[in-house]
């Protein structure tokens, strides 16, 4: 990991960076301070030219010299600086992390109100204390970069101090410094390495800012931010005085931040890279397609044929969920989909509302809802439709409702944007929807928000929030797994009234297919993203033919199950979907 | 929002509950503050706390420098007489609790001091200065919220799309660097440009909308980077929220999606980031007035440190830190007022 992190390009820029850094520190001044000094009247106030890249100041020197003499007292008290960030910030914040607990909160009050203060603000008033020079600059600079490190390490500190092992210590009777030093240090050694980097970074462009204000480094001597204060000054003579400075402090920053990334361990993670988008493509372009192809005039509510979902994987490929499925749901009906995690149940239903973004790749002979081509994109007035006529319950109500919108708001803007009802007339249906899924005094319930709601009441505001059109579809994807048991029952009782109360097909998805048989019409069971079996649900038991199935309602323990032994678990032999039931489509 | 009824309303404390918290239908039991009522309270109590630290702070400026300060101030050709007479001109031969009284009784009455150097008092010298910075700020404020947004959403909904991929890397590269290069070197850079290559703006001075262009860009230019960055992310992790899915299973028009579902929820975080960059602006402020020789607290704090004018020092810091900490909590007012869950009611 460490030697990769050093031959990346990134490492390979901050390595090479630092040693460009490193020799102009020792060395720049050996070098070019003769140049860097060398008064010339003649050539004064000189713009850029061969002998003088970045021109001249106004007693003749040459600029580009002095900014290479002068990394090295920009590095010097960068480093100054930030050693005194670090080592005041790591005193200040693990002094709290040992302390009882009122010093702890006077202590840690205090470095909340300095860190309310921007870092030109402290380092100002430091700088009023010790006044202008370099010296004073460096305490400034130093002392206002303290504070934020000081919550680091008193972040990591007590998130360390915490942990079981450092408890037993003190529990057999290690002091707090031994527990500092045994313990503390050495676990929050290699974050506040990274962030020290981080923080030298900051510093040198606190300090150049400084130094460029006139309260840093004094005449004769010179910084970067000195030598950016004075070429400011003649900026109409030659701007490169000024740049020429400005992109030294600018590129030893993103040095020293380069330096940061190297210490840490963190894999970032790749931009998603060109193989994807030649998968895509190609699925794009060989994706068997019927558009514009009326389906034959038929009732069904949805029709899916050859239904397929591949979504990307890590290496850039893309790996099917679904494997061309088929299936349909007529007018009214209820049918449920069952199965395990990652059986494709749940891709299923979104790619039968249409709601597979990007990355994901929906393709289908046959995805229709009525004469709606859901593979295709949607028209103005399709779109109108779909949002009137099916609606989508999903698993935790606290996550599907909008937290920052009212209730009323979430429920009306169906009918006002696909019926073009008015504000009143959209209330007016609200109410009614949440009164027809048990919610009393409604009127003043579409006034609040969802926090306001408890968790029963929130899925049944979801189910309310499909009967607002003329629903023709609900999809509860897992709508009661989120609840506790009696809420379950309400939430399925709602579902099914509404089921009369509409005549709206449902599809039912669960993992519990004793839940499932209960309420629906039909049961697909699903298994590896196929379609393992169709069976009446009236008369499951009984007709079930895939071992899988047979395994699934078998796991479901009943009155007369022994409590004394373990329940089944399903098995690779059950778990194998039959060559034959592959392609069963109803 | 119902009005409850006088019966169950003995006391003013539960009218502020009732009305505050949505109503008879609230679980909290009515004997006790409303949240948000008791989060002012106590915001402002911190608010004391923290003035008094401030004022503490600034009144130690002259004591803890090192040596004499008057001497300093005053430089070593002053005569002793001069040095002795300008102490008791300061009250620094008093004892100290009695030097704070006197300290906190003049901040009370307005009076700041007298300069050390151009013997004028420093309170007025504070109300002509305090303008130009706060116009600077609010307006570098302005300009970076309202360029930061929209970009912030634009590239956050672009680079999901999956599409423009080479468009999407460049302008994530340009945001980052803008965020890295210190506001004084974009200074330079604007005056490079518009003033000394294309002659088409002002380098310096204050007081017309050309004079102001340049220093504004350059303070927001940062802090609209850093911000459209914060609503990038902000606005990916929305976009991934099940809410979201059901905004667009209602097959909602993008611009109730984005707009009226998505933009409500990056609010929160936005403002707290926007508070903190808006006192960043305040100071940042200093560095931008001594390069484009704007007549604001920034030209004279650094003037007043160089010449060691103490009473000066301590009366731009205080405004300062006022101009601070008043920031500070009226992103918090604003907080716990937009957002319905306000989440740090309980911080």
């Amino acid at each position: 990991m460490r030697t990769s992190k050093l031959t990346s390009p990134v490492g390979i820029t901050a390595i090479a960076g630092i040693i460009v850094l490193a020799f102009l520190a020792i060395a720049g001044p050996l070098i070019w301070s003769t140049s860097a000094d060398a008064t010339a009247v003649a050539e004064r106030l000189s713009g850029p030219s061969l002998a003088h890249p970045f021109g001249t100041d106004e007693l003749g020197r040459d600029i580009l010299s002095r900014v290479l003499v002068g990394a090295r007292l920009s590095l010097v008290l960068t480093f100054g600086a930030t050693a005194i960030s670090v080592g005041g910030g790591v005193l200040l914040g693990l002094i709290p992390a040992i302390s009882p607990r009122p010093i702890r909160r006077l202590i840690t009050g205090f470095i909340d109100l300095l860190l309310a203060f921007p870092w030109l603000l402290l380092a100002l008033f430091f700088s009023a204390i010790w006044g202008a020079s370099a010296i004073g600059a460096m305490l400034a600079v130093g002392l206002a970069g303290a504070p934020s490190f000081a919550r680091l390490s008193y972040t990591l500190a007590s998130s360390v101090m915490g942990r079981d092992y450092v408890r037993a210590a003190r529990i057999v009777g290690v002091g707090p410094f031994g527990i500092l030093a045994k313990h503390v240090l050495p676990n929050t050694f290699a974050p506040l390495l990274v962030n020290a980097a981080v923080q030298a970074s900051t510093t040198l462009l606190s300090f150049a800012a400084l130094s460029f204000l006139g309260l840093g480094v004094q005449s004769p001597e010179y910084d970067w931010g000195r030598l950016l204060q004075e070429g400011i000054a003649r900026i109409y003579v030659n701007p490169l005085a000024a740049i020429g400075p400005g992109i030294a402090i600018v590129l030893t920053g993103m040095i020293l931040s380069l330096a940061s990334e190297l210490f840490t361990d963190t894999a970032r993670t790749r931009p998603v890279s060109l193989p994807l988008r030649v998968a895509k493509r190609v699925l794009e372009n060989v994706a068997p397609r019927v558009r514009g192809e009326k389906a034959a005039s038929t009732a069904a509510v949805v029709e899916a044929s050859d239904l397929r979902v591949a979504f990307p994987d890590q290496k850039g490929g893309m790996v099917e969920r679904v494997h061309g499925i088929a299936f349909t749901i007529q007018p009214g009906e209820i049918v449920g989909i069952v199965g395990e995690s990652g059986s494709g149940k749940s891709v299923t239903s979104m790619a039968i509302a249409g709601l597979i973004e990007h990355p994901g790749q929906v393709t289908a002979a046959r995805l229709n809802f009525d004469e709606i081509d859901m593979s295709a994109p949607l028209s103005r007035a399709d779109s109108d439709r779909l949002g009137v006529e099916m609606a989508m319950i999903f698993q935790d109500p606290l996550t599907s409702l909008n937290p920052a919108l009212t209730i009323g708001r979430q429920l009306t803007e169906v009918t006002e944007e696909h019926l073009n009802l008015g504000r009143a007339e959209s209330t007016r249906r609200a109410v009614t929807a949440l009164e027809s899924v048990g919610i009393t005094d409604a009127a003043r319930r579409l006034t609040q928000y969802p926090h306001q709601f408890s968790g029963g009441m929130r899925q049944r505001a979801m189910i309310g929030m499909g009967l607002m059109g003329n629903p023709r579809l609900l999809i509860a994807d897992e709508p009661t797994t989120a609840l506790d048991m009696t809420v379950q029952r309400q939430v399925v009782r709602v579902l099914h009234d509404a089921q009369e109360l509409t005549g709206a097909a449902i599809l039912f998805i669960s993992h519990d297919i004793a839940l499932v048989s209960g309420i629906c019409d039909r049961v697909v069971v699903m298994k590896d993203g196929l379609i393992v079996e169709v069976v009446d649900a009236r008369n499951l038991i009984r007709d079930a033919k895939h071992p899988y199935t047979r395994a699934l309602i078998a796991c479901v323990p009943d009155m007369l199950t022994d409590r004394t032994r373990p329940l089944p678990v399903i098995g690779q032999r059950e778990a194998e979907p039959a060559a034959t039931t592959e392609k069963s489509a109803v | 929002m119902t009005v409850p009824s006088p019966t169950t309303l003995p006391t003013a404390t539960t009218t502020l509950t009732g009305s505050a918290s949505g109503g008879q239908g609230d679980r909290r039991s009515p004997a006790r503050l409303s949240p948000r009522v008791s989060f002012v309270l106590r915001r402002l109590g911190r608010l004391v706390v923290s003035l008094a630290l401030v004022t503490i702070g600034t009144f130690l400026i002259i004591h803890l420098v090192p040596g004499d300060p008057v001497r300093g101030a005053l430089g070593t050709s002053a005569s002793p007489e001069l040095v002795a007479r300008t102490r008791t001109e300061l009250g620094l031969d008093l004892p100290l609790p009695e030097q704070f009284f006197n300290y906190i009784a003049g901040l009370f009455r307005g009076d700041f001091g007298v300069s050390l150097q151009t013997h004028r008092s420093v309170g007025e010298t504070l109300q002509q200065r305090i303008p130009a910075t706060v116009t600077l700020a609010v307006a570098a404020f302005i300009v970076a919220a309202l360029t930061a947004l929209p970009i912030g959403i634009a590239t956050a909904i672009s680079a999901r799309s999956g599409r423009r991929r080479i468009a999407n890397l460049a302008a994530s590269a340009v945001l980052g660097l803008l965020i890295v290069v210190p506001n004084f070197l974009i200074a330079v850079g604007l005056i490079s440009l518009f003033s000394i290559g294309l002659g088409l703006l002002p380098a310096a001075g204050w007081g017309t909308f050309e004079n102001s262009l340049l220093p504004v860009i350059a303070l927001a230019v940062g802090p609209a980077a850093y911000l459209a960055r914060i609503v990038h992310v902000e606005m990916d992790r929305v976009l991934d929220a099940t809410y979201m899915t059901t905004a667009r299973s209602k097959r909602l028009p993008g611009r109730l999606i984005y707009l009226r579902h998505a933009l409500p929820n990056i609010l929160t975080a936005t403002l707290t980031i926007g508070g903190l960059l808006l006192t960043g602006l305040v100071a940042a402020t200093v560095l931008i007035e001594t390069i484009f020789a704007i007549p604001g607290l920034g030209v004279t704090i650094v003037s007043a440190i160089t010449t060691k004018d103490y009473p000066a020092i301590q009366g731009v810091v205080l405004v300062y830190a006022i101009m601070v900490l008043g920031v500070n909590l009226l992103i918090d007012l604003i907080l716990v007022t937009v957002d319905p869950r306000s989440s740090i009611l309980e911080g």
